[in-house]
């Protein structure tokens, strides 16, 4: 358990009067995947905003390859650089087409020239199988395909670490498996990945460790078999088998 | 997902041919007759109800007591085509102004928007300066300002200001017109979606690239229909400089009506106006409709 590239410690975050998340600790080691479950409200794309800087925390500590991103004087943009975010609605940019929406930050924030992003997006591109809509714009593209230019968008900055928010559940059952094929791939090649999901069983296959969120709290965390077929918590319990009657297991 | 549908189906014929035999069904013919027929009757009812509402109108002008004299007055054809070229002179006045100041407009109003919707400290003095600019000129009829401007400016006799009506005129014109197109900038920028702005500096863009490179092109490209209108009202409002003596077209047509006492000039000068005005309406109305396509095109994502 060397090398953890994301910390979190104690970790607390409100929402004015309401309490979002409370007493977050995990460790991500490097080339792991770890898998935020629960209910919807349960605090798990306010957790991933909040790693991102997003959100500002109330307490605790965040801390990448051990540098504290949560201290006053870090920048946000630095931070972010180091880290990739997937959002649950794509949010790729409406007037600019598949290719420039990935050289974007290429060139503007890592500085490169236009060739040199270029061919690196038209690596990504075909390398997803995705090469031959570079000039589209997004809303020419299925949910599937937007949902996977915006995974390579942000894999174009070569991150340390990739934040993915819910990124199925504005998709359609048939669109899922194409992007969770492309999450399994990354994880095979070795990218660390923090996720939120509602997909059990891609929880299964490609998690490291599974936390269920309940109130903002971590109340439980194990393997992914441990977790998902024996949870130890009455409540873990209830929520698995809900999900199973909705029939995503 | 709704993003592919709604596209191809508008133009009447079939979008999709999967096969390569398909013969149109008896329904299909007697549903492309039916509309067809509802289709004309249409344009009959609006050609006839047009005709007749016109007719109306036309009828009771022409042959109202005053008409005679009206059109001795106001449409003496031969005598405004005499004064065509002066008013046509004063109008250059009105074109040059409008490109000037919708040039300094476009880049004040720019600027409001930015700093009023700026969320950073040090920006707190000057976001309070620009909500009070724009409070303070939209609140006041544009006339006043350019009489504000043009005669109390001289007034105040300062060295090296200029006296020059044409320029406070202009000056009073820009000041007014900068405060709305800055709302109108403001209300664009606002309507992009904060998970664009989440998502961009997610990849580490800054702020300020952020704004250049992901919500200005948008929000640029809304208030696009917005924006026309206002130039179309600006192309209007530059008559109103006439006040402080500026030979535009609306001073030099008065000028040549207080020599007659006809007031064809004024006539002319409002067709050189719509000359330029209708054109550019049109031009909204395009572009306002390849807005509304473009956002129905892009569903529900």
């Amino acid at each position: 358990m060397s090398n953890p590239v994301l910390e979190l410690k104690q970790l607390r975050k409100s929402f004015g009067n309401e309490l979002v998340l409370e007493d977050i600790s995990i460790i991500v080691p490097v080339h792991t995947a770890t898998v935020f479950i629960g209910a919807s409200g349960s605090g798990k794309s306010t957790l991933l905003r909040c790693v991102n800087l997003l959100e500002r925390i109330d307490d605790g500590q965040i801390l990448v390859d051990g540098e504290d991103i949560s201290a006053v004087d870090v920048d946000p943009d630095l931070v972010r650089r180091k880290l990739g975010m997937v959002f649950q609605s794509f949010n790729l940019f409406p007037h600019m087409t598949v290719l420039e929406n990935i050289i974007l930050a290429p060139i503007k924030v890592h500085k490169k020239s236009r060739g040199e992003a270029i061919s690196e997006a038209f690596e990504l591109l075909s390398r997803f199988g995705l090469k031959e809509k570079a000039n589209q714009y997004p809303d020419r593209l299925s949910g599937g395909q937007q949902q996977r230019v915006a995974i390579m968008r942000s894999l174009a900055l070569k991150p340390r670490l990739l934040l993915l928010d819910e990124i199925t559940s504005a998709l359609d059952p048939v669109l899922v498996n194409e992007v969770l094929s492309t999450v399994r791939d990354l994880k095979s090649e070795g990218m660390t990945m923090v996720l939120a999901t509602h997909e059990m069983g891609f929880a299964k296959q490609v998690a490291d460790e599974v936390c269920y969120l309940h109130n903002g709290r971590i109340l439980e965390w194990g393997a992914p078999e441990q977790l998902l077929e024996n949870p130890k918590q009455p409540q873990t319990k209830e929520f698995i088998k809900r999900v199973q009657e909705a029939g995503r297991l | 997902m709704s993003q592919e549908s709604g596209r191809s189906s508008e133009d009447g014929a079939a979008p999709y041919s999967f096969g390569e035999n398909w013969q149109v069904s008896e329904l299909e013919i007697a549903r492309r007759i039916a509309r067809k027929k509802r289709n004309q009757k249409n344009i009959l009812i609006a050609t006839l109800s047009s005709i007749l509402v016109l007719g109306t109108l036309i009828t009771i002008i022409v042959t109202s007591p005053g008409f005679k004299l009206l059109s001795k007055t106001f449409f003496k054809w031969a005598y405004g085509f005499e004064v065509l070229p002066k008013i046509l002179l004063g109008f250059m006045t009105n074109v040059g102004l409008t490109i000037i100041a919708s040039i300094c407009v476009g880049a004040i109003g720019l600027t409001l928007a930015l700093v009023r919707t700026s969320k950073s400290a040090a920006f707190t003095p000057f976001r309070l300066i620009a909500t009070g600019y724009v409070d303070l000129f939209r609140g006041i009829p544009m006339l006043l300002v350019i009489l504000l401007v043009g005669f109390g400016v001289p007034a105040l006799q300062i060295k090296g200001i200029t006296n020059n009506v044409l320029i406070l005129g202009t000056v009073a014109v820009i000041i007014t017109y900068s405060a709305y197109v800055a709302e109108v900038l403001r209300s664009g920028i606002l309507s992009i979606h904060p998970s664009q702005r989440a998502a961009a500096r997610s990849l580490g863009l800054s702020n300020f690239q952020t704004l250049r490179y992901v919500v200005m092109p948008q929000a640029l490209r809304r208030v696009t229909p917005p924006l026309l209108n206002d130039l179309v009202a600006l192309i209007k409002d530059t008559g109103l400089v006439s006040i402080l003596g500026v030979t535009d077209a609306v001073r030099a047509a008065q000028i040549q009506t207080s020599r007659t006492f006809n007031y064809t000039p004024y006539v002319i000068a409002a067709i050189l106006f719509l000359c330029v005005t209708i054109p550019l309406t049109r031009l909204t109305d395009r572009t306002l409709r390849k807005s509304i396509e473009r956002q129905n095109a892009q569903g529900v994502a």
